[in-house]
């Protein structure tokens, strides 16, 4: 097995990130230099395609064939832009901040190499309000890329322009959706918008536009210097590469680790997490931030790629896990993960809008205490209303991803809430 | 557009291909609910209510739930509407919106047309499940058009779509998020558009409703209504008046595809509140003495057998009242009421019409345009309908682009980004900035003349033999070259214009350019803006100009002068009018507004409004409309053409026909004048039966018939007749399929709100079945285009102490009749003259400061507004008002300083 891990291989626990001269000195800016001199926009994107990366913001889509479908050729629009989605604001989801934070010179050579390859001359990061530190640190690597001549017009001679912009987000969930975003980047209200047609043909202003998560761009360059073999060499699971896992709850070591794509969950909870804390026993876990489904015991085995985990009924999403211990009501769980989706509902469409407080409510009455037996139908419908189509965008299916497990994984502490009205656990 | 067949509940449907369902099941009359979608706003999938089913192949079963309004119509394709999981979410739908929405219907005035009523039965959500506490909100302060109750709200965002996306508001937005998200201003205050009133239509449910009907409540179901014509400006917008008790309550939009389309501006749609005012003239008055009619009848007849008589008409009377008059005077003898300026206006713009070398647009055709002209008018203020038909021709660019992209052109938001910032071009050459501007690919400022000379400048670089401007300035040079090769090589240019400046010039260089564009065989349409709603149609019967009847006066004579529905005071100036009144013999005023010439008659005859009066009117593109009474004339008011033809039959010379009923008199005018033979067609004659019944004007649920008059009598009175219309006054008659000028109400059964329009169109967004109401006078003709004018006049000079005064006009006070209705004399100025900075500078005016103008024939104080823009050398001054109705300009004058 690959023991590599390119992503972090940079980043050092509670040092500050390499500056630019310590990038290129730990090899840093090779792959630009090989895509810029020695490739087309066509090799990278074959390249990149053949890796069989996918995205790392939740959804999973291929990373080239989304690539592909940006207009190019002579007749194709002038203005075209590559997106960053840096706006990290799944529940329990910290991996994007790890690399940013950790070493924001490979995302900015992973951005360089994306927008060459699509011919994008203008690039924006779109990065979450609350990431003051990584803003800073960005801004700095930004300077000195430019200074170095790595931005602006001509870059290394190649004859291809790239400005990078950066974009604080004034911070809301639904940012991170990425029409949404492009609506927020271009000053409007961040609803998202309808698909088709897509960011690809219509996006930022009306023009092509790729929109790619941090992590995502930050694979490009190794792929770019190693090769698509080299990466698909990675993963233990058809999808290449390794994946940032992270785990939170009640565990020993909460943390992120690059790891393998297709590492089961068990050996991350127990060899990386250290397992529970002592006294806490685990029930259940969201593999990859709060709109996923949950996994129990029995799932835990199931290689963490994107393919496998559909086979039970959930979503690797962004790799970074919640965990339910059996001190924790998970109706309560559930109230607090609600909450937090029916605030952050844009306000767009009606079965989000509305729907979502009412599930809110109807969790908190039942953890309170007053929930009445017809309350688990009502959950149940909004969980199917609430599903993918019926709303304008991913969020309420998201949102209801763990409600519609919870229920089912945890009808008993439903039906005691309901019964004997009240907390069991308090 | 391709037809295509698809399969709605085992029912193979004709849909045109690529249309979204929801249009494509509404155009068939399937019941399919909605909010967000509007079929001028398109669709953006926001409501979710439209749910259907789709079915991936005949195989398929399970099927998935889609959204019609975002979902195109494909060949083949098979959608349920009666699906059980389809119809359960879309109950669902609902049941999420009432969680919040309250249960104050019987408070609520949008009760009894309400599209969320309506929705709400259609998808049989009844019982309630949802247990916590609703959402609530402060209401805003809007002004004294709408109301604002915003727990209502259902978050449609129609409203905020409409306002700042289609009609380019920018003072009222959506503000907050998920279920807080709140649309108002972001602090109290009158909305700046002139087009709010529209959120009474727009806005399914009761957050913004009509604050004038909400002055005197009733329901639809209570109000009687019939089918009528805005009398506000030139453009001929069809409007629905409402009535109840004897007061006319609302008006609201009537669907003309052609013309007005879904929208109204602010001063039509509220400006009918001088109909109700204590302004009225209810009795005919002998001096300051009431008379009878009778008696009033045989005096002024007595006067009429001895002596000259003469007749002034009005621009905003119908084309049958001025024919009366007309007929009872004899032509020769019959004026138009108008300025001499607008005389001359308007003889040109007939002439320039019937060369018939550029066809009238209507507003459809204004809003199709993909390369605009506006030479010389403040549309926004003058004519604001057309402003925001303009507004949707620069969307042109967008659909070609969402074209390329193969979005659908329906799908609104997504033209909206793709096509962003990028627009058709229209071009405003206006001496102020106007409302439209930020529409605008460029803008120009200029005196009158200038503007012309550019037109004439645009013209030659059409087509060299055009007149040229010999000494065009050299920074004009390259825009007449742009405006010039944009409108050469659009498909379908736009020339509108106006008489707005007072200004001849400007009419012919707008003619010269569309001229210059017919020889080059491009498909051009003339817009021309004209003041009044029957400005046309006066201009089509001739008459003499007003100058002629004061100067008939001042010789002597004439004993007898009767003015119809006109104050004179707003058409010439004070001495001249005055000096008139006092020489004539008698002067008889039928009007209905105790205007400052009412008040100087001898004789005054109270005449009915247009609320209280059948008509027909020509619009600003020859279209001939058929107006019709609500009210039913009180006391002794009567329509200008009856009090005409009892003096005409009083005075022993009836008519070789008898004018029984109006259909005998528009007849008549019809056959005298071979230019209005086509008036008969406006609308069907006042015989006409469906089913051998006459239609009626109140709905079948119209209540406190028997107790209504009560207080005065406690039997029942007959309803009263109308020989004139094929209406009834009462709720017995026919209500159902109509021809379109007859369509008093739109209401359909389960579809009570004004969204049972879909039911009354061929298509959606189509014509009204049947083909649109009215009738064009003026169509083109295949004759090539005439000879050019050739006048151009020397370019503007200024002058060291004087000013040239420009008109400007307001909206909301230019306007006789409406600025007399209170909701919108609350937003009438007071009188302003507006300066550019130079001027302003040079005459140390200050901005809000206080000058005094001196003009041929005026002498007034008034506020200094200074506009970044305006032409240097020359002064704005507002018109209409009544504090500075009718000074003739452009004229030189001169403003001076007041240092208190």
């Amino acid at each position: 097995m690959n023991e590599e891990r390119p992503l972090t291989q940079n980043i050092r626990s509670g040092q500050p990130p390499p500056d630019l001269a310590e990038y290129r000195r730990l090899g840093g800016y090779t792959a630009l230099q090989k895509a810029l001199r020695q490739s087309t926009p066509d090799d990278v994107l074959r390249e990149v395609t053949a890796s069989g990366l996918r995205g790392r913001g939740g959804a999973g889509f291929p990373t080239g064939q989304k690539w592909s479908f940006v207009p190019r050729g002579p007749n194709a629009p002038r203005l075209k832009y590559l997106v960053v989605n840096a706006d990290e604001m799944e529940p329990g989801t910290f991996k994007d901040r790890l690399l940013l934070e950790g070493d924001p010179h490979q995302l900015i050579e992973g951005i360089i190499i994306g927008a060459f390859a699509i011919g994008a001359n203008t690039s924006y990061i779109f990065l979450r309000a609350e990431y003051t530190y990584a803003f800073d640190l960005l801004s700095r690597a930004l300077s000195e890329a430019r200074t170095q001549g790595l931005l602006g017009r001509n870059i290394l001679g190649s004859g291809f322009d790239l400005e990078v912009h950066l974009h604080g987000s004034a911070g809301r969930y639904i940012c991170g959706e990425e029409t949404a975003l492009l609506n927020g980047l271009e000053g409007r209200r961040a609803i998202p918008r309808a698909k088709p047609p897509f960011p690809q043909g219509s996006g930022l202003w009306g023009r092509p536009t790729v929109v790619n998560n941090v992590e995502t761009l930050c694979n490009v360059p190794h792929i770019v210097n190693r090769g698509a073999a080299w990466f698909r060499g990675l993963s233990l699971s058809e999808d290449g590469g390794t994946k940032i896992f992270g785990v939170s709850g009640r565990v020993k070591r909460p943390g992120a680790w690059e790891l393998p794509l297709g590492t089961p969950a068990r050996e991350i909870l127990q060899e990386h997490a250290g397992g529970m804390r002592d006294g806490y026993g685990f029930r259940a876990l969201l593999p990859g931030g709060a709109s996923t489904e949950f996994l129990l015991d029995e799932h835990l085995d199931v290689p963490l790629d994107f393919g496998s985990l559909q086979k039970v009924g959930s979503r690797l999403g962004t790799g970074t896990m919640v965990v339910l211990d059996d001190h924790t009501c998970p109706v309560g769980m559930l109230r607090n993960l609600e909450h937090f989706f029916a605030q952050e509902s844009c306000g767009w469409c009606t079965p989000c809008r509305d729907g979502l407080p009412w599930v809110e409510r109807l969790l908190a009455s039942i953890e309170a205490g007053e929930g009445q037996t017809q309350d688990l139908e009502i959950l149940a419908l909004h969980t199917g209303f609430l599903g993918p189509g019926k709303t304008f965008c991913a969020l309420a299916p998201g949102a209801m991803e763990p409600l519609q497990s919870g229920l089912r994984y945890f009808r008993a502490d439903f039906e005691h809430h309901i019964d004997e009205q009240r907390c069991p656990w308090r | 557009m391709t037809v295509t067949r698809i399969d709605i509940d085992g029912r193979s449907c004709e849909v045109t291909s690529g249309q979204n369902l929801l249009h494509a099941c509404l155009s068939l009359g399937f019941d399919l609910p909605y909010f967000c979608w509007h079929p001028a706003l398109g669709s953006v999938g926001a409501c979710r209510q439209c749910a259907v089913k789709q079915f991936h192949d005949p195989a398929d079963t399970r099927g998935r739930i889609v959204m019609a309004c975002m979902t195109p119509a494909v060949d083949g394709m098979r959608v349920s509407i009666a699906d059980p999981e389809a119809r359960a979410f879309r109950a669902g739908v609902i049941e999420w919106l009432m969680t919040n929405h309250p249960h104050d219907c019987p408070v609520c005035e949008e009760g009894g047309e309400c599209h969320l009523q309506d929705m709400t039965v259609m998808t049989g959500h009844i019982y309630r499940r949802y247990r916590f506490k609703k959402r609530t909100f402060r209401n805003q302060y809007l002004g004294p058009f709408l109301t604002h109750e915003m727990n209502r709200c259902i978050a449609c965002y129609r409203c905020v779509r409409f306002y700042r996306d289609y009609a380019g508001g920018r003072d009222f937005n959506v503000f907050a998020t998920h279920r807080n998200v709140y649309f108002g201003r972001h602090e109290d205050g009158v909305l700046e558009s002139e087009f709010s009133g529209n959120l009474a239509e727009v806005c399914p449910t009761g957050v913004f409703d009509d604050k004038t009907l909400s002055a005197s409540y009733n329901r639809k179901w209570d109000l009687r209504a019939a089918p009528s014509v805005c009398v506000h400006c030139g453009l001929g917008c069809n409007t629905t008046t409402n009535e109840r008790s004897g007061h006319l309550r609302r008006i609201l939009n009537r669907y003309h595809a052609a013309v007005n389309g879904y929208f109204l501006c602010d001063r039509g749609r509220f400006g009918y509140g001088f109909v109700n005012t204590e302004r009225r003239v209810r009795r005919p008055r002998r001096g300051t003495a009431p008379v009878a009619a009778q008696e009033a009848l045989r005096y002024v007849a007595e006067r009429l057998g001895s002596g000259g008589v003469l007749g002034i008409g009005s621009p905003r009377a119908s084309l049958e009242a001025n024919f009366a008059l007309r007929a009872l005077v004899g032509p020769e003898h019959f004026h138009h009421g108008v300025s001499t300026a607008d005389y001359r206006l308007m003889s040109l713009l007939l002439r320039i019409l019937r060369t018939g070398a550029a066809p009238a647009a209507c507003l459809r055709d204004a809003e199709r345009s993909d390369a605009v002209l506006v030479l010389g008018e403040d549309v926004s203020n003058t004519a604001p309908r057309l402003a925001l038909s303009l507004r949707q021709s620069v969307r042109g660019r967008s659909f070609e682009i969402a074209d390329t992209l193969k979005i659908p052109r329906w799908q609104d938001e997504a033209v909206r980004n793709a096509g962003e910032a990028q627009r058709s071009p229209l071009f405003m050459a206006t001496p102020s900035a106007t409302r439209l501007d930020d529409a605008a690919a460029r803008t120009f400022r200029a005196a009158p003349d200038d503007l012309a000379r550019l037109g004439f400048a645009i013209a030659h670089q059409i087509d060299s033999t055009s007149p040229a401007v010999t000494d065009l300035a050299s920074d004009l040079v390259p825009l007449a070259h742009e405006i010039a090769t944009t409108l050469r090589t659009a498909r379908r240019p736009l020339v509108v214009t106006g008489t707005g400046c007072g200004s001849t010039a400007i009419l012919e260089a707008a003619a010269n350019v569309a001229w210059a564009l017919r020889r080059m065989g491009v498909a051009v349409a003339l817009c021309p803006v004209v003041p009044e709603c029957n400005s046309l149609g006066l201009a089509v019967m001739e008459g003499r100009p007003l100058p002629e009847a004061f100067a008939a006066v001042e010789r002597g004579e004439v004993d007898t002068l009767i003015v119809l529905e006109n104050d004179l005071f707003r058409r010439a100036g004070r001495p001249a009018v005055e000096s008139c009144f006092k020489k004539v013999g008698h002067l008889v005023v039928i009007d209905h507004l105790l205007t400052e010439t009412a008040r100087a008659a001898e004789v005054l005859l109270p005449a009915a409004t247009f609320a209280e009066a059948d008509g027909t009117l020509v619009s600003n593109e020859g279209r001939a409309q058929r107006f019709f009474q609500v009210l039913v004339p009180e006391g002794e008011v009567r329509q200008s053409w009856r009090w005409l033809r009892d003096l005409t039959e009083a005075i022993g010379r009836p008519p070789e026909a008898p004018w029984r009923r109006l259909d005998d008199l528009t007849a008549a005018c019809a056959r005298a004048l071979p230019a209005l033979s086509a008036i008969t067609a406006a609308a069907p004659p006042a015989s006409y039966r469906v089913r051998g019944s006459k239609i009626r004007r109140e709905p079948h649920r119209m209540s406190g018939r028997t107790a209504i008059h009560a207080d005065r009598s406690i039997r029942e009175p007959p309803p009263p007749q109308d020989p004139d219309t094929p209406f009834t006054f009462s709720m017995e008659g026919y209500y159902g399929p109509l021809p379109s000028a007859l369509i008093p109400f739109f209401r359909v059964p389960s579809w009570n709100s004004v969204q049972s329009l879909n039911r009354f169109q061929e298509e959606i967004a189509g014509p009204l079945r049947g083909g649109d109401p009215g009738v064009r006078l003026i169509e083109p003709t295949s004759s090539a285009p005439p000879e050019y004018f050739g006048e151009i006049p020397p370019a503007f000079v200024t002058r060291p102490h004087e000013s040239l005064f420009v008109p400007i006009q307001e909206i909301f006070g230019s306007e006789e009749l409406s600025a007399l209705a209170p909701a919108v004399a609350e937003r009438v100025p007071e009188p302003y003259l507006v300066l550019g900075p130079e001027d302003a500078a040079r005459l140390r005016a200050k901005d809000n400061g206080t000058v005094e103008v001196t003009l041929p024939g005026i002498a007034c104080r008034l506020q200094v507004r200074v506009r970044e823009d305006f032409p240097a050398g020359t002064a704005g001054f507002l018109t209409g008002l009544p504090e500075t109705a009718a000074p003739p300009l452009p004229a030189w004058g001169t403003i001076e300083v007041r240092h208190e």
